[in-house]
């Protein structure tokens, strides 16, 4: 037995073959076992498309182009989708004005102020935020933060109700669980990532480039603006890109902390709906073609953050690895 | 020209003016924006620690849940963290595993080849991919065949760790060296033994970190288990038949109602499922610091 096992890699076939094709079956087999799991990734990709489709065929069909209406009503099976598209879009672009500079102020510390000693407690800090599971954002928004922030929009609404591009949108309707608050929830739940990422591309930065700008004079400002900014803007609007796709599918805060009110407005104080929310909350009492209207927006979801994230990845992608060649 | 130089040479050292005070401004914005990041997390970790340490006791962690109306301190979670053990440990014994070996392809068989490369970056594109559409998915394929479960759940959590585990293990494997590989190739190693006994137990740390910190982010979602899993008040160990419940999934339902009991259930669930996924993290990071050590 022992001198079977010796023998085994020596001369597994045992035979004088060429090397290239002394391959043991168990070697092959643990080949293809690998690829299988590797395919398995491109398999439920497109296994989700097709099962999700399957699943909304009804809505797509008897809707037509009306599922872009804003008519939602599904005890008289209206099922136009366009409020929940609109409140995804606008919750979307609230979170990325909130997070992204912070995002990108939060990188530049991390990679071009601080020490390496501080630096790591620094992003200890923000993987910390990232642990914290969506729907304890979704308990603590709704409990806590939408009741507290209720008080800043009224006063906030008072102040600037009669202002003429104020005052529609953060004028009265005020309600704590509104776009707004569900747009800051969606910036702290995506601020991790649009960190991580922003730093990753921004330390592929040749130290030459910024030592070459500091030896010019150039304040630390400057040689960012000028070596930095330059050499990671494609790579920073990737990050955004993906911290964009998270904002649009991010459940189940937002499900908690939006208002579930199909509503298409300027007031982004007031209650709203979005795609992911109202799937989460309506999708228990569902069937039929209500069923299928609220698979057929998560098909919308899945196309539309399927083509984000390529676009983003392929953008993160390159420019980490130009740099990397530099 | 001497002199010159001599006066310029602290304009070089200390900017003055707009340049001085730009940069100061550029500073301390960046330290804003930290403190920005920290005061929501403190905020939300002083609330749930506040809120949730009164509730928790053993008699709560371990109770059947009650009804919404109960009062604060009546019942518990047992049945939600008994569904988030056998859900989360059933999809990491899916998902691990198969993460792992799809990281061993991309990283030891296929190398720079396209098919290696298009499986790389849509594992990175499937990272994206929103949980509830895992949720919709194994509803669509799984749950309108068979039925509500807790095996449907671990599906969908499966779907989203997949991705996770195969990026972190690749990563790892990539830091292996190559002499380690060609060393036991000189030996007469085939390349399946070279990689299951030299190139795995090299980059084993890192692989076990970046699982548990898959698992970590498992054992908080929601949406996928909406769908999938229902809800139950009464333990059930039974992961392959029977809706379940999870820990998020509780949360999920109590925060939505007005009754002080179901919230302060809430708070006690919230501070369970955020200690479980830092102590997750924490072992991670001491395993990744071990790792690191030997590395050196």
């Amino acid at each position: 037995m022992s001198t079977q096992t010796k023998a085994d890699p020596a001369s597994p076939a045992g035979s004088a073959r060429p090397l290239s094709e002394r391959r043991p079956l168990g070697d092959r087999t643990f080949q293809i076992i690998t690829l299988a799991a590797g395919l398995l990734v491109l398999v439920i990709l497109v296994l989700i498309a097709v099962a999700t489709t399957q699943q909304s065929t009804s809505w797509f069909s008897s809707e037509g182009l009306k599922i872009f209406t804003n008519n939602w009503n599904p005890a008289s099976n209206d099922f136009g989708a366009l409020a929940f598209i609109y409140g995804s879009a606008i919750t979307a672009a609230i979170a990325l004005i909130i997070a992204v500079p912070v995002s990108i102020g939060v990188a530049l510390l991390l990679t071009e102020v601080v020490p390496y000693r501080w630096s790591r407690p620094i992003v200890y800090v923000i993987d910390l935020l990232a642990v914290v599971p969506s729907v304890v954002w979704g308990l603590w928004g709704i409990l806590v933060f939408a009741p507290w922030l209720q008080h800043i929009y009224t006063s906030i609404a008072s102040g600037v109700g009669h202002t003429p591009v104020l005052g529609p949108l953060f004028g009265q309707p005020v309600s704590g669980a509104s776009f707004f608050t569900a747009g800051i929830i969606l910036a702290f739940m995506i601020t991790p990532i649009v960190t991580s990422l922003s730093r990753e591309v921004i330390a592929t930065v040749p130290a030459i480039d910024r030592e070459g700008a500091y030896a010019l004079g150039a304040t630390r400002l400057e040689m960012i603006r000028g070596a930095v900014w330059p050499h990671s803007q494609a790579g920073v609007v990737g990050a955004v890109l993906l911290g964009l796709g998270r904002a649009l599918g991010e459940t189940i805060a937002v499900a908690l902390v939006i208002g579930s009110s199909p509503a298409i407005t300027s007031h982004l104080f007031a209650p709203g709906y979005n795609i992911p929310a109202v799937i989460a909350n309506q999708f228990g009492e569902s069937s039929g073609t209500f069923r299928a209207a609220l698979i057929g927006m998560g098909v919308l979801l899945f196309a539309f953050t399927i083509i984000i994230n390529i676009i983003a990845r392929a953008i993160v992608n390159r420019s980490t690895r130009r740099m990397r060649g530099a | 020209m001497s002199v010159i130089a001599e006066q310029q040479r602290p304009d070089l050292r200390e900017p003055k003016g707009w340049r001085r005070a730009s940069n100061r401004i550029a500073t301390s914005l960046m330290v804003l924006a930290f403190v920005l990041v920290i005061i929501p997390l403190g905020f939300v970790l002083v609330t749930v620690i506040a809120k949730g340490a009164s509730a928790i006791n053993w008699s709560f962690l371990t109770s059947q849940i009650p009804s919404e109306v109960a009062p604060p301190g009546v019942g518990g979670i047992g049945p939600a963290i008994a569904g988030t053990i056998v859900i989360v440990a059933l999809a990491s014994a899916l998902a691990v595993p198969l993460g792992i070996l799809g990281a061993i392809y991309l990283n030891e068989y296929g190398g720079t080849g396209w098919l290696a490369k298009l499986i790389g970056f849509f594992s990175d594109v499937m990272t994206g991919v929103p949980s509830i559409i895992m949720g919709l998915f194994i509803f669509s394929i799984w749950v309108l065949h068979f039925g509500f479960s807790g095996l449907a759940g671990a599906f969908a959590l499966a779907c989203l760790m997949l991705p996770i585990v195969i990026r972190s293990t690749y990563e790892m494997l990539r830091l292996v060296p190559d002499s380690l590989r060609e060393g036991s190739y000189a030996l007469g190693a085939t390349k399946a033994r070279v990689t299951v006994t030299v190139v795995l137990p090299a980059a084993i740390g890192g692989i076990v970190s970046g699982a548990l910190l898959a698992i970590a982010r498992a054992a908080g979602e929601t949406a996928p288990l909406l769908f999938t899993i229902l809800t139950v008040t009464t333990v059930n160990w039974n992961v392959f038949s029977g809706p379940n419940t999870s820990l998020p999934s509780l949360i999920f339902a109590n925060a939505n109602t007005p009754y002080a009991g179901a919230q302060s259930r809430g708070w006690g669930a919230a501070l369970t499922l955020i200690a479980i996924a830092f102590i997750l993290m924490i072992v991670s990071r001491m395993i990744t610091a071990r790792f690191a050590r030997f590395q050196r």
